[in-house]
């Protein structure tokens, strides 16, 4: 029991991850990713080829972030300047090229038998209790810290600026800001954080395989950033814990439904998903925790 | 030469039953301004209802198609009502999220009820025609001839009918079309009555040719977002000729490529086609 508890966390830790990094690209600047989970998976098999080829895990991590932002730039260069509904459209072809790349290209991703005995750092030292306690602690450690520098991110000009692309792009452009510019640092920014989350992912199962990576795991996040609150760092956290739970409670919910195959099971699981998030985005589109936009700085009066 | 020629045909016929779920995702971006992601899961369900038309029922292929049109067009409208509509107020990209929730909801009532075991159409079997060296299954021709079919109904439709007309006219200039006195509700029902119909029946002309499973619709959604994109967002004429394009891109490009990446070819293709003509081959802008 105390061992699913723990799993369970570590995973609410790297959803949250992600629901950062989507919250960064969608509450910010007002795009939306839908390779979400292409980015986890390059992520996680960046960090575990580098491991795999001797290197420290810290450089394997080091690796994914680089990786996932420069991809991340590659993927949306070509978009940027065009409608939002563009960007949309390649992310979600881009997450799918991910997976038949990890599914053909044996000699690197293994295919579809998957890369096993990734690197746990300090397994050995702290033994299997010990370890996932430690990793549990550090996952969350990395998300109050990267918590904690978006929030701090939205409150700077950068972030003022990025909200005000958001609401009107050609308004901050005429108001002298590199609207280009700051999508592109923004998109780069945040799948470096997807990348990252995929390979504490990776390193936390040691073992990877495309399956790992469906789309689900990208309508998930969704649902986690809508119902935390777009626009606001601690409701993306927020709604990650509460979607994690509300799939582990489905699960338990359906293992009471009697005469239903198993398929039918997995089915109903992925059909309260989506209805989950229909009804937020109709019910509570600003979330549990609506974006709270700071007053504007009071102007010096004239005569003062 | 040969191999270039075959590749050709094959890549006009794909591009050709590409076109229709294409059209219908087009229509119904045209007029009411979102992509819709459900549409994967209107062409499963078109497939779904037309195998059940066709091998439970024992219809022939060209009643089952007309089933598949009917059933997913309702179910289009009445899903559009119900889990869309209310939110067209808030942007596309809302409502595009919407129908990515849609989509995993409709495909997995198709998989509760069916499973997801591949199911294959009860047709007759037939040798390839061959012309020289060129070989042509019977089946896809007769796909072919029912799609050509189904794409001139569409633009008769569009091109002469009053409801055609105010779709169009939605499409161009929804403003205007209102003061012309024409009810913006009512075009949307129609359109997504159409569109969802269209890529219920490409469900199952792409089905024909193989065997169908619940996630037969979802691996169509990238052919023909790159389609759409390749002919131009938004523009019908475009996603036909982006179809064809496309098709033919994906067979040239397998006889230098391994077959698993055919999804892939689509995806490299639009990237090509945004970096140096967003606006595709017959669409109007893209920013």
């Amino acid at each position: 029991m105390l061992s699913y508890v723990i799993f369970t966390l570590t995973l609410c830790g790297i959803y949250a991850l992600l629901a950062l990094s989507l919250n960064l690209i969608w509450g910010g600047v007002g795009l939306v990713n839908l390779g979400l989970a292409g980015f986890f998976a390059v992520g996680a098999y960046a960090s575990a080829i580098a491991t795999g080829a001797g290197a420290p895990v810290l450089i394997g991590w080091g690796a994914a972030l680089v990786v996932g932002a420069v991809v991340g730039l590659v993927v949306t260069f070509a978009t940027l300047r065009l409608r939002d509904d563009y960007l949309a459209i390649v992310t979600l072809g881009f997450a799918e090229v991910i997976r038949l790349v990890a599914l053909n290209e044996r000699w690197l991703t293994k295919g579809s038998d998957g890369i096993s005995g990734i690197k746990a750092p300090l397994k050995a030292e702290l033994g299997l209790q010990g370890f996932s306690l430690f990793y549990l602690g550090l996952v969350t450690l990395i998300v109050l810290v990267v918590w904690a520098l978006l929030r701090r991110l939205d409150l700077s000009p950068y972030g003022r600026a990025m909200k005000a692309i958001r609401e009107d792009q050609q308004l901050a452009a005429f108001a002298g800001k590199a609207v280009l510019r700051f999508k592109l640092q923004a998109f780069a920014l945040s799948a470096a954080i997807a990348a990252l989350s995929g390979a504490l992912y990776a390193h936390f199962q040691s073992y990877i395989s495309p399956d790992h990576f469906q789309p689900l795991i990208t309508i998930y996040i969704f649902l986690a950033v809508t119902a935390g609150g777009v626009g606001r760092p601690s409701g993306a956290v927020l709604g990650a814990y509460l979607v994690v739970i509300f799939l582990e409670a489905t699960r338990f919910a359906t293992e009471w439904l009697p005469g239903l195959q198993p398929v039918q099971i997995a089915a109903m699981r992925e059909m309260m998903i989506g209805v989950a998030l229909i009804l937020v985005l109709h019910l509570r589109p600003q979330g549990i925790m609506p974006e709270r936009i700071p007053k504007a700085p009071r102007q010096p009066s004239p005569t003062a | 030469m040969t191999l270039l020629l075959q590749a050709l045909i094959n890549g006009l016929m794909t591009g050709a039953l590409i076109a229709v779920p294409a059209i219908g995702f087009s229509a119904i971006f045209a007029v009411l301004r979102y992509p819709n992601f459900a549409i994967a899961s209107y062409a499963t369900i078109g497939a779904f209802a037309a195998w059940w038309a066709n091998a439970v029922a024992g219809l022939p292929v060209i009643p089952a198609l007309a089933i598949a049109f009917a059933v997913t067009g309702v179910v289009g409208v009445v899903a559009e009502e119900t889990a869309l509509k209310r939110l067209r107020d808030n942007g596309a990209l809302i409502v595009a999220i919407a129908s990515i929730a849609l989509n995993l909801v409709l495909e997995n009532i198709v998989r509760f009820i069916f499973g997801n075991d591949m199911k294959g159409y009860d047709l007759p079997l037939a040798r390839d025609l061959r012309f020289g060296e060129l070989r042509i299954g019977p089946q896809q021709l007769q796909s072919l001839a029912l799609s050509v079919v189904i794409m001139a109904a569409m633009f008769l439709f569009l091109r002469y009918t009053r409801f055609g007309k105010a779709m169009r006219a939605v499409a161009d200039n929804p403003d205007l079309a209102r003061l012309k006195g024409i009810d913006p509700a009512r075009i949307a029902i129609v359109t997504v009555f159409l569109g969802a119909g269209l890529s219920g029946v490409g469900g199952v002309l792409i089905g024909l040719d193989t065997s169908i499973d619940p996630l037969t619709g979802y691996r169509v959604l990238l052919s023909v977002f790159a389609a759409a994109v390749l002919g131009g967002l938004g523009s019908i004429p475009g996603a036909v000729v982006g179809a064809l394009a496309l098709g033919i891109a994906e067979e040239l490009a397998l006889i230098a490529v391994p077959a698993t990446y055919r999804t892939a070819v689509g995806f490299v293709a639009i990237l090509i086609m945004l970096t140096f003509r967003p606006r595709g081959i017959l669409g109007e802008r893209a920013t």
